[in-house]
């Protein structure tokens, strides 16, 4: 008992560097996400297999007039690039999502009772978004890696940070929505609505495959110039611009509304 | 025994009392609507370090909102409150004051260990996780997951969460819910020992025993308001008073008031209610000095005081009265 502080030495007490934000945190958060197989299948298992079904069956066609043998790009390489978006993007979403589930639950008003800054408890969410959407882009080129796809390194590497870093927007996503909805699963309804998206986004099929209608319509859809710019590497062609609007327009959105939703729920408490 | 010793706390705490600046809490006119009900109107409350308080109130008395507005979970509408002479919010953030709230709060898919080393995280200095664990009475069930956890297990973490910054100020919420007899009495025997340090303590509860056996001061609550406050040895007192009912209009409310031994007064229309230590001195002031017909003397037990202090019925009781809660407005100061 002699080592409780006394009343003095606790009003000498400083608050936490960086509002809280902290390693152990963090992985504990990480480790949460890790353990929870419904995650894991979705941001992991699914790309994967969905790369094993429909791109490696295409490894031998190739992508372009340039045949394969004389060092032409294979379908299945621009499938595999399409499936790390759609695990990261997964991934990220459910991340951020997450708040929503430690809202409905209490532990959100918990955290309230810790020095725990609340932009350090959402900076905790990004990163861990960040390292959960690394994981399934390195698990989908891994097994595109070993099933022996074909890229230039550059491709690899530039193709893997767009669709890496990009995921943001969706971190974004998870987040909004995460303030928005008090739900236990946020997932079961976004899951759907990202399929959608990554339809739109033409990650399941090339959109000039689609109707005009369509095709016109997906341009203004969130995943569609993640899509674009993550595959530019590969082909080659000169991404448009919109594109890049796009992403930006999307993660404003996105992040405007979990900031709004963020300050209506810290509002309430 | 729990008397005595509280006896003395508030005597050594009285002498220091004017230095509101360091009390542990100090809440001016607290109130907080929610709509068009009030669940706490005006609470003005002071506790002093090293003492432990009860909130004594039924369901929907207010107190969890109270304690809410203490923890800045929830904004007065009106009113303060100074946690050590900060925010509540700032307190926190320092340490000093840390709670068990009633439900939820819990993260199922980790460990009853990894939910405080969690937490511990959090804090600039913190108890080492096994130390807050083994004084919760919960380091058997460290690797145990939370949602394997009984409801009186969940409870004991959530207590060694709050010891884990070793704060000035422990606040507890209704603690005891859901557990049974044993669950309840080892969890405020972990309690008790913890409070000997010096720690100040303030909890909710809607259990009279708890409230008499584990606290220094008692604190009544009724529909958001402070009925009564003062040692449980004070409470008692109360408690073992009478009632001393006549009709009697215009009844002379300081005349009563200036007896010795008379708690409270409240003055209706053709009648007067009188609570009394000495029955007999307000009956023969009656009797003899006012018109006052159809005397009538109840004797209340513990059980008794607390259920006309803060029930419902006691509230309809007197709506028709000018001032709701006229005979319970004044509280009740041990040491007045």
């Amino acid at each position: 008992m002699s080592t409780i502080a006394t009343s003095a030495e606790r009003l000498t007490r400083s608050t936490p560097p960086l509002g809280g934000f902290n390693l152990t945190f963090l992985a504990i958060e990480f480790r949460r996400r890790l353990r929870n197989r419904r995650t894991l299948a979705f941001t992991v298992v699914m790309p994967v297999a969905l790369f094993l079904l429909v791109g490696l069956p295409l490894k031998d066609t190739p992508l372009t007039s340039q045949s394969i043998a004389d060092g032409g790009l294979s379908v299945a390489a621009y499938i595999l690039i399409s499936m790390a978006v759609y695990g990261a993007m997964v991934a990220s979403t459910s991340a951020g999502g997450a708040v929503a589930v430690e809202r409905a639950t209490g532990w959100s008003r918990q955290l309230r009772l810790t020095p725990l800054n609340p932009v350090a408890y959402i900076a905790t969410k990004v990163v861990s978004s960040l390292v959960l959407g690394l994981l399934a882009v390195v698990a989908t080129f891994a097994a595109g890696l070993i099933a022996g796809v074909q890229m230039p390194v550059q491709v690899w590497i530039l193709s893997g940070l767009v669709a890496w870093l990009g995921s943001l927007v969706f971190t974004a996503l998870g987040l909004f929505i995460g303030y928005l909805v008090p739900t236990e699963n946020v997932m079961q309804f976004l899951g759907p609505i990202l399929a959608v998206l990554a339809l739109f986004g033409g990650l399941f099929t090339p959109l000039d495959q689609f109707p005009q209608v369509i095709q016109d319509i997906a341009r203004w859809t969130p995943v569609y110039g993640l899509g674009e710019i993550a595959r530019a590497p590969l082909t080659g062609a000169d991404f448009d611009m919109l594109a890049v609007v796009n992403i930006v327009v999307w993660l404003a959105i996105f992040a405007l509304g979990a900031a709004l939703a963020f300050r209506r729920d810290t509002k309430r408490v | 025994m729990p008397s005595v010793d509280g006896l003395n706390r508030r005597m050594t705490i009285s002498q220091s009392a004017p230095q509101a600046a360091t009390a542990a809490v100090h809440a001016v006119g607290l109130t907080k609507r929610y709509g068009r009900v009030t669940a706490v109107g005006g609470i003005d409350l002071t506790v002093q370090p090293g003492e432990v308080v009860a909130f004594l109130g039924p369901n929907g008395a207010g107190k969890t909102t109270t304690i809410d507005m203490l923890l800045g979970l929830a904004k007065p509408d009106a009113g303060s409150v100074q946690v050590y002479g900060q925010s509540p919010r700032s307190a926190i953030a320092h340490g000093l004051v840390s709670a068990v709230m009633q439900t939820g709060g819990l993260l199922e898919d980790i460990t009853v260990r990894e939910t405080v080393q969690l937490t511990a995280s959090l804090f600039p200095n913190s108890r080492p996780a096994d130390e807050v664990l083994k004084r919760a009475g919960i380091l058997d069930i460290g690797d145990r997951n939370v949602k394997k956890c009984s409801g009186g297990q969940k409870q004991r973490l959530r207590f060694a969460m709050a010891l884990l910054s070793d704060p000035g100020l422990l606040i507890l919420d209704e603690p005891t819910t859901g557990m049974d007899v044993e669950g309840r009495r080892d969890f405020w025997n972990a309690i008790r020992e913890d409070a000997k340090s010096g720690r100040t303590v303030i909890f909710a509860t809607h259990y009279l025993e708890e409230a008499d056996a584990y606290a220094d001061r008692i604190i009544l609550v009724r529909r958001g308001r402070i009925v009564a406050d003062g040692t449980a040895a004070a409470i008692k007192n109360l408690a073992s008073g009478r009632t001393i009912r006549a009709s009697l209009p215009n009844a002379d409310e300081a005349a009563l008031r200036a007896i010795v031994g008379v708690n409270s007064v409240e003055v209706r229309q053709d009648s007067v209610l009188v609570r009394a230590g000495d029955s007999d001195a307000v009956a023969r002031y009656l009797l003899t000095q006012t018109s006052a017909k159809d005397v009538e003397i109840t004797s209340h037990n513990l059980e008794d005081a607390f259920l006309a202090l803060t029930s419902d019925d006691a509230a309809a009781d007197s709506a028709d009265s000018a001032d709701d809660t006229a005979e319970l407005s004044e509280p009740i100061r041990s040491n007045a």
